[in-house]
């Protein structure tokens, strides 16, 4: 069994070095976590979009819309209420306040609210920017329909059905999301994966699926469609990434229910007030109330709150990966556990040259001089650590003999690349099985101790690739699993986050113990089958944990189903996209550790940003209490500790500073607050301290000020 | 001033020092494990739950609200009747009447809430029948009811049953309240208290004067009185009366044992909880908030009255009105703030004489209701506070919101929000309505800023289940009768009910590791986290309504 696993392994990573190579090699290092700067090329908001989300603040001002958001709900009704006591001062009894007051207090409110409504509009507005590149690529494709009687017809591809078989051919587009049931050939993704490297997709095995919108460069498929038209991944992605699906997650939920909660608490704070100062002998304005009442309830919060949640999906969006929903990227956030594959996550696969092993009477120098011949052109990165290895070895290579010569290029179907030289010899480098079969072919014999030999690689967890020259051969070539660099430091600070790492891999205890210890996972499951992730996985959230895992074959899709947090790559099957909840669109399963980072980074922006808003009420209370009270009770002057210029003043002051707060907030909200991991306790210290003492202290600062420049005008 | 301090620097050291031992017996109590006494009520124990019926299993959380509101509903009902028809009933020696309806009804519920706001005078309103039946049998009942909840939550948080209200309301009057209570009133007792059911005596004074002395069980009912953290008087005056509190020996075991569940309830949790920490870090957590506002009512009593200072009058010890000479302003203060913090509401000194803002760190006491709180339900609204301030500041460790390894979600969010809310709905609702309506007004009798207090302490005194009266307030009428009496049952079971939901739903889930990336809540630092909270919310909330009463009052004295 674990020898058939082995051959599963060493072949895959033969048969599919392209897809591998983009898939990982040429993103060159994992990126570090500090995905703010990621895709630097897109700003923040563009001039376009801030337009667009100007115009959207306005539409969302309707009342049935704003409804979904209690709380500046209740600013809008201030707002309406202040704009008729603008108008007609008298409107709900007698007033005293001069109308400028009204007015003022009323344009702040809408001020207000509009501030809020920009901040969703503008994170939406980046979801909408990304969608309509989308859609670009969404337009009308011409399928040729497979008839029964094995002609085509040239239909729509609006007009496609799931179970229709269509011919796609070299230059085409692919009309629509499917399996390839016949035929290989190269497909040029870059529409949704913004990587111009095309990807093999062939019939049968774990790289069939594509995706509609993407474009054949060479060969001819036949594409069974698997999704109704309308219904297709882009069609999702699109909508996904317009907004237009979003449902509030969870957390989100229970936050808003705590932030209806204070607001009512205020509501019923400000309403009886003046029962209190009426028994006293005074009476209190209705812009004055409404004005404490809208200072009170966490605005701040309240307007940013959803434009935090858009930002979140679209930080992962932006990050090529797409998540199905919210909820996924919170529960990412409170992962325990991260299962991941040991090849092409945390080694580059059986890829790099370690060793040249000479079999029969061959001698190390003729093995070195054929094995650079056959990797002189081999841009693979099995070829480039050959001729590196060969150059640190000392080895000349004797590039003159090659020249001229006919170069063979790697095929799925052969399984070997090489070069046929001027002088009519055949050098071949490939899996050894092929390699043995072309010898024979060729009437050679196959030396004693080549199977003795690979086999031995195979088992310290190599893959074994044989050199030949016509009918003899030399060696094999030892390629060795490395450990990509940085992995260890990315383990290290996920383990300073509390999440355990498990790495999953075919090969031999003794061999992923090596691998593990090397790259620093803290636990590995060795000779494992599909079925093994299951059970760990399983037994991980039996203990209560949360559970990521990345996968991109068909039998990976029970456990990417089974796991809290299952991303799947781009490159594999359907059924590993339909069973995860996050697709990465650049088939890089590394990429689980930044959605991690991204899901912490959304609570902890919504935590911090709840915090400074309720810390902020402090300060306002002491603007605006004895502002309210002074006229009454001139003794209230003793609460005037920012020492503010007048009553109206001090309630206007921390009126707009309510208001402003909200846009100065924005960029924060969408790019979410730093987060370096680290130990929760230090966290908490450290957004504790910015957050909640910052949001106690600013608006005594920010007040004062606003009121030093109102002063000159009242 | 230096005794006084060090006297009080002592209580609250004995206080400490008992705490923890005294936390782990209840756990031990409650976990149905063996203690001493159960030899003796045991056998009582099975008997008396074979005779009745009622099975020793596990309930559900709403299995075990329903008995504990059909049980305590059946008390307010059956006490309600002996106040009724306390005149033609035995056991009436001084031959009191039978209490007016509304006055009843607030009594009843007065007592079955462990408010024990009295809006009766003890020793002229009641029969001996009343004092015993009716007031005795429910400061035993009514704490053990908070206690049972309280332990039934504590239960839910670690993920076990939540038990059977039954046999816990059991084992708390048999295991804790009465063996306490019968060693504390012997020991009042001996120290002066009276102890008998003779009818009250009349003397004569030196001046001739015929005066009437009342009497009667006094010692039962003073130590469950503050054990219980129930408040009720025997007397009007409650522990100002020499029969009720004869001297500093007294006053201090008064005091302790007032603070003695309240402190010893975060120990029972860390013990049931598997972490001491957890429960110290409550502790240390409320005491210190305790300390801030004791020092600040002493320094400002101490100062005396900036009205009567002006007038030349000696103010070496404080501000001396409405107190008794036999503690003087140190130990009144302690006594004040120690029976707000505690929700007991049994009072050694008037609180209506309190300087302003002495009386307003004991109205700020009741406000939060967070200060160790009253047996059970105080802890149960900590451990409220503990998850609101788990949820607000958990999220910025970048987890969604846990709490003893349990996820915070949307369901208890949504059951701790509404009882957040009730607190504000019933004190400032009620005071606004109180104020507004003439039936309210009449009752206050001084104007201006102080009437406000007097209003805003009458309900929040009420809510809050403490029971102590600023007085000044006429509030035997019946719209004060009716009004407190609704404010006292809803700030009672609605929060009891809400959070045994809260437990109920925390106990089913599955408990959450703990990692380094978990957000500890048995650090100091949770508990700074914890004390911000109840100010952010409690102190925000109330804060204009102290700004018009006591703080302005200060402000213009």
């Amino acid at each position: 069994m674990m020898a058939n696993l082995l051959v599963k392994e060493t072949n895959r990573a033969a048969e599919f070095p392209e897809k591998e190579r983009r898939g990982s090699f040429q993103k060159n290092l994992p990126q570090q976590p500090n995905h703010n700067d990621h895709k630097d090329g897109k700003k923040l908001m563009d001039k376009e979009m801030v337009i667009q989300a100007l115009k959207d603040s306005f539409i969302k001002l309707d009342p049935r819309k704003m409804v979904k958001n209690p709380i500046m709900f209740v600013v809008e009704i201030g707002f309406i209420i202040t704009l008729i006591l603008s108008f007609a001062p008298n409107a709900f009894g007698n007033s005293g306040v001069e109308p400028w007051f009204n007015y003022t207090v009323s344009l702040i409110l809408l001020f207000t609210v509009l501030f809020a409504n920009f901040a969703e509009a503008i994170a939406e507005g980046r979801g909408k920017a990304q969608a309509d590149s989308l859609k670009k690529s969404k337009q009308e494709i011409t399928a040729n329909l497979l008839k029964g009687n094995g002609k085509t017809e040239k239909i729509s591809s609006t007009s496609l059905k799931k179970g229709d078989v269509v011919m796609v051919s070299q230059g085409e587009m692919i009309p629509g999301d499917g399996e390839v049931i016949e035929g290989l050939a190269s497909v040029d993704e870059s529409a949704i994966t913004g990587e111009s490297a095309p990807v093999i997709k062939e019939a049968g095995g774990d790289f069939n699926s594509v995706t509609g919108g993407t474009r054949v460069v060479s060969d001819q498929i036949k594409v069974r469609i698997t999704s109704n038209s309308g219904e297709s991944f882009l069609d999702r992605m699109i909508s996904l990434v317009e907004g237009a699906e979003r449902q509030k997650t969870p957390n989100e939920i229970a936050l808003n229910t705590v932030l209806t909660s204070l607001t009512l608490i205020f509501m019923i704070v400000v309403v009886t007030l003046p029962f209190f100062t009426n028994y006293l002998g005074f009476a209190l304005e209705i812009p004055i109330l409404i004005a404490l009442l809208v200072c009170l309830i966490p605005t701040t919060i309240g307007g940013l709150l959803s434009a935090i949640g858009i930002a979140g999906m679209d930080r992962v969006t932006q990050f090529n990966v797409l998540a199905m929903s919210g909820k996924a990227v919170e529960a990412a956030g409170d992962i325990n556990t991260i299962i991941l594959d040991k090849t092409g996550t945390i080694t580059f696969g059986n890829r790099m040259a370690s060793n040249f092993i000479p079999v029969s009477d061959a001698s190390q120098e003729e093995l070195h001089y054929w094995t650079g011949i056959s990797s002189l052109n081999d841009e693979t990165p099995e070829g480039r650590s050959t001729i590196e290895l060969l150059k640190e070895k000392g080895s000349k290579l004797n590039a003159s003999e090659a020249a001229g010569g006919q170069i063979i290029e790697f095929k799925a179907e052969t399984r070997m690349s090489g070069m046929d030289l001027r002088d009519g010899r055949r050098v071949r480098k490939g899996a050894v099985d092929s390699v043995k079969d072309w010898v024979i072919a060729q009437g050679g014999t196959i030396p004693a101790d080549l199977d003795e030999e690979a086999n031995e690689i195979a088992r310290e967890g190599g893959t074994p690739l044989a050199v030949a020259v016509d009918s003899r051969i030399f060696g094999l070539i030892y390629l060795k699993d490395t450990v990509k660099p940085g992995m260890k430091e990315r383990f290290d600070q996920l383990r300073q986050m509390g999440i355990k790492t498990i790495m999953a891999t075919g090969d031999n205890p003794l061999t992923a113990a090596t691998i593990a210890k090397e790259a620093g996972v803290d636990e590995f499951i060795a000779e494992c089958k599909p079925e093994d992730k299951i059970e760990v996985i399983k037994y991980e959230q039996s203990q209560g944990k949360l559970v990521a895992m990345t996968g991109d074959g068909t039998n990976d899709a029970p456990a990417l189903a089974q796991a809290d947090v299952g991303l799947a790559m781009n490159s594999g099957t359907t059924a590993a996209k339909e069973a995860a909840n996050m697709v990465d669109l650049d088939s890089n399963p590394t990429k689980i550790i930044e959605v991690v980072s991204i899901g912490k980074q959304l609570l902890m922006t919504r935590g911090a940003l709840t915090t400074f808003s309720i810390a902020n009420d402090i300060a306002k209370y002491f603007a605006i209490i004895p502002a309210m009270f002074m006229l009454a009770i001139p003794e209230m002057t003793a609460l005037n500790i920012m020492g503010l210029s007048t009553p109206l003043s001090a309630i206007l002051s921390a009126l707009i500073f309510n208001a402003i707060i909200i846009p100065m907030l924005i960029p924060l909200a969408m790019k979410g607050i730093a987060y370096k991991p680290m130990s929760s306790n230090a966290l908490l210290s450290r957004n504790l301290t910015i957050y909640g003492l910052g949001g106690v202290l600013v608006p005594f600062i920010g007040i004062k000020l606003i009121d030093m420049a109102v002063s000159l005008f009242i | 001033m230096i005794t006084t301090i060090l006297s009080i620097f002592i209580t609250l050291a004995v206080m400490v020092l008992i705490a923890k031992p005294s936390g782990i017996y209840l756990a031990k109590a409650f976990d149905y494990k063996k203690t001493g006494l159960d030899k003796v009520f045991g056998p009582l124990e099975n008997l008396l739950f074979k005779l009745s019926g009622i099975k020793k299993v596990n309930q559900s959380w709403k299995q075990y609200a329903l008995a504990l509101i059909l049980t305590n509903g059946f008390m307010i009902i059956l006490v309600f009747a002996v106040f009724r028809l306390q005149g033609v009933l035995p056991l009436n020696p001084s031959g009191n009447p039978g209490m007016e309806p509304t006055l009843a009804f607030n009594t009843a519920i007065s007592f079955m809430t462990n408010t024990n706001l009295q809006h009766y005078s003890g020793e002229s309103g009641l029969s001996y029948l009343g004092q015993m039946i009716g007031i005795l049998f429910m400061m035993f009942a009514a704490p053990g009811t908070a206690l049972a909840v309280a332990i039934a939550f504590v239960r839910g948080l670690s993920g076990r049953e939540i038990g059977n209200f039954f046999v816990d309301l059991f084992r708390a009057i048999t295991r804790v309240l009465m063996p306490v209570a019968l060693v504390t009133g012997l020991i009042f007792v001996a120290l002066g208290v009276p102890q008998t059911l003779e009818p009250s005596i009349t003397a004569e004074t030196i001046e001739g004067t015929a005066q009437e002395i009342a009497r009667g069980p006094v010692g039962t009912f003073l130590s469950i009185k503050e054990l219980g953290n129930n408040g009720g008087g025997f007397f009007g005056v409650n522990s100002a009366h020499p029969f009720e509190n004869p001297n500093a020996i007294s006053n201090f075991i008064q005091i302790l044992l007032m603070f003695l569940l309240p402190a010893a309830l975060p120990f029972t949790y860390g013990k049931m909880v598997g972490n001491f920490k957890q429960g110290r870090v409550l502790f240390v957590s409320m005491l210190m908030v305790f300390i801030v506002f004791l020092s600040t009512a002493l320094f400002y009593e101490y100062q005396g009255n900036p009205a009567l200072n002006a007038l030349g009058i000696d103010t070496e010890q404080g501000s001396m009105e409405g107190k008794e000479v036999r503690f003087g302003t140190g130990q009144s203060i302690f006594y004040a703030l120690v029976t707000t913090a505690t929700e007991t509401g049994a009072v050694n000194t008037m609180h209506d004489t309190l300087t302003p803002i002495g009386g307003m760190l004991a109205l700020s006491n009741m406000l939060l209701n967070t200060v160790f709180g009253g047996v059970g339900a105080g802890f149960i609204n900590v451990m409220m506070y503990a998850m609101i301030a788990v949820f607000l500041s958990g999220l910025m460790v970048g987890r969604t919101p846990e709490f003893l390894g349990k996820k915070i979600e949307g369901r208890e969010m949504k059951l701790i929000a509404i009882t957040m809310l009730m607190q504000p709905l019933l004190i400032l609702g009620a005071s606004a309505a109180a104020l507004y309506t003439p039936l309210g007004t009449a009752a206050i009798s001084n104007s201006g800023f102080h009437g406000v207090s007097q209003v805003v302490y009458e309900y929040t005194s009420s809510a809050a289940n403490n029971g102590s009266g600023f007085e000044g307030l006429g509030d035997a009428t019946p719209y004060w009768n009716i009004t407190t009496g609704i404010v006292m049952y809803i700030g009672r079971f609605f929060g009891l009910i809400t959070m045994l939901a809260v437990a109920g739903s925390l106990a089913s889930k599955k408990l959450v590791p703990e990692t380094v990336g978990t957000f500890r809540t048995d650090t100091p630092l949770f508990g700074v986290i914890l004390v911000g909270t109840f100010f952010i919310v409690g102190a925000l909330t109330f804060f204009p309504t102290l700004v018009l009463g006591p703080v302005a009052e200060y402000l213009t004295l």
